[in-house]
């Protein structure tokens, strides 16, 4: 048993100079292939039984008792797949955001918007036997960052998803469609091909939308699949 | 990469960003959050096993360290075997996770996880042989930052271990690197690792 290998055509290097963080930061060796072993065929078990009630509604999860976060509130929902199509069961997804003026609850953002006492941006869920997943919270607003002169995120809110391997370790973002901002971000950019820009991009979902209550937005997530395979033992580059 | 037209294609990674830590350890980014941060502890007392304590830091190309990234760690228990999902051999010691999640000191970028030694794990194809290949005793580690676009993942080794016959080491031509991935002891049990992201020190990172 292994993983079908890392797409390269659909990451991003480690070198993207427009985004500049990534000039320190990036390897320059290449990475040494390594057929999975068990270290990185297994990984942690997260049980259900660690999710609180309200750590996948983060209009709620840290608001005051009868307040709840400022901003459209939104849904956002999917599934969790593997290549072959397959629901991945029992991932653990953790979520951060800023709130609706684009603000994080962390020390280091001084953006000038403020914060919303009843917002806190953080939320995790375990996804169900057909490897579907479901948030509730309010639309992040788009904040500027230091990189070039007048950059600006699009609204977006990150996710990060253990499935059943330590190989398909995965920290991604996702993007809402239509936002006039996703073209012109140089993290979005860092990924070369249009096409896995798109599979970032949540869609409009009115099936799922909620009369009087919340617009939600279907997001799935791909991750490696197994294969089959035998284990070469021979040196690097052979 | 083969075509195959009718598989999903994988979901590209993005950059963690600079704000990970309100997802991934909330509590210590200073959120009111009701559930200790995941993979703050590994063990208990019931834990079987020689305690360790593994300190480092991640270094830039300038050998700064980052002070905002996250490091996740994965091994298995005294006996060899992975907790959790996937190892054909069992479950393992039940009080042991075997994943441990650090965020970096946001003053010094310095990480700490309290775990305890791992046993040998059988490479690949050894599993059914008894007496087959083993890989020396490993930590495997995934770093993600700002400004790292897809989370590395690296492993460390023991100073103290026999690592000649190790095949994962054996891959790596430029013998020399290997020492990247070798941590100092401090002291008995006290391990030091450090990862550098770029230059003549660059550890090595693994395309798993
Ligand atoms: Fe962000």
């Amino acid at each position: 048993m292994s993983f079908t290998e890392r797409d390269t055509t659909r990451h991003p290097p480690a070198l993207t100079p427009a985004y500049k963080s990534s000039l320190l930061r990036s390897p320059q060796k290449p990475l040494v292939a390594l057929p999975a072993t068990l270290s990185e065929l297994t990984g942690p078990v997260f049980g259900h039984e660690i999710i609180g009630p309200h750590d996948a509604d983060l209009t709620i999860n840290h608001a005051r008792p009868s307040h709840s976060a400022i901003g459209p509130r939104i849904i956002v929902h999917g599934r969790i797949l593997d290549e072959d199509g397959r629901g991945v069961p029992d991932a653990l997804i953790e979520i951060w955001q800023a709130n609706a003026g684009g603000r994080y609850r962390h020390k280091r953002d001084g953006y000038l918007a403020p914060l919303d006492p009843d917002f806190g941006g953080c939320g995790r869920t375990i996804s169900d036997e057909q490897g579907a997943y479901a948030f509730r919270s309010i639309q992040p607003g788009p904040y500027p960052w230091p990189n070039r002169a007048n950059d600006w995120r699009p609204a977006h809110i990150h996710f990060s998803v253990f499935g059943h391997a330590f190989a398909q370790r995965l920290i991604t973002q996702m993007y809402f469609a239509g936002d006039p901002l996703i073209g012109l971000c140089p993290i979005v950019n860092t990924i070369p091909d249009p096409q896995a820009i798109d599979s970032l991009t949540a869609r409009l979902d009115m099936r799922a939308t909620q009369p009087m209550d919340a617009i939600a937005w279907r997001f799935d997530i791909v991750l490696r699949g197994r294969r089959a395979t035998f284990f070469e033992n021979r040196p690097e580059g052979t | 990469m083969q075509d195959r037209p009718d598989y999903l294609k994988q979901t590209p990674s993005q950059t963690a960003g600079p704000y990970l830590h309100i997802g991934a350890t909330p509590r210590q980014a200073g959120l009111d959050w009701p559930h200790a941060d995941l993979g703050a502890s590994m063990i208990s007392d019931e834990t079987r096993g020689e305690r360790i304590t593994i300190t480092g830091c991640v270094h830039d190309g300038m050998e700064a360290p980052l002070t905002d990234a996250l490091i996740e760690i994965w091994q298995a228990d005294a006996d060899g075997i992975h907790p959790g999902r996937g190892d054909p051999r069992g479950a393992g010691d039940p009080f042991f996770t075997g994943f441990g999640r650090c965020a970096a000191d946001a003053q010094t970028g310095e990480f700490r996880v309290e775990t305890i030694r791992p046993g040998p794990v059988p490479a690949p194809g050894g599993t059914q042989r008894p007496g087959g290949t083993l890989m020396a005793p490993h930590i495997s580690f995934w770093i993600v930052a700002r400004g790292i676009n897809l989370g590395l993942h690296t492993r460390m080794y023991f100073p103290q271990d026999d690592l000649s016959d190790d095949p994962v080491l054996a891959r790596i031509e430029h013998r020399a690197r290997i020492a990247t991935l070798i941590a100092q002891e401090l002291a008995p049990g006290a391990y030091r690792f450090e990862i550098f992201l770029q230059g003549p020190r660059e550890t090595v990172f693994f395309d798993i």
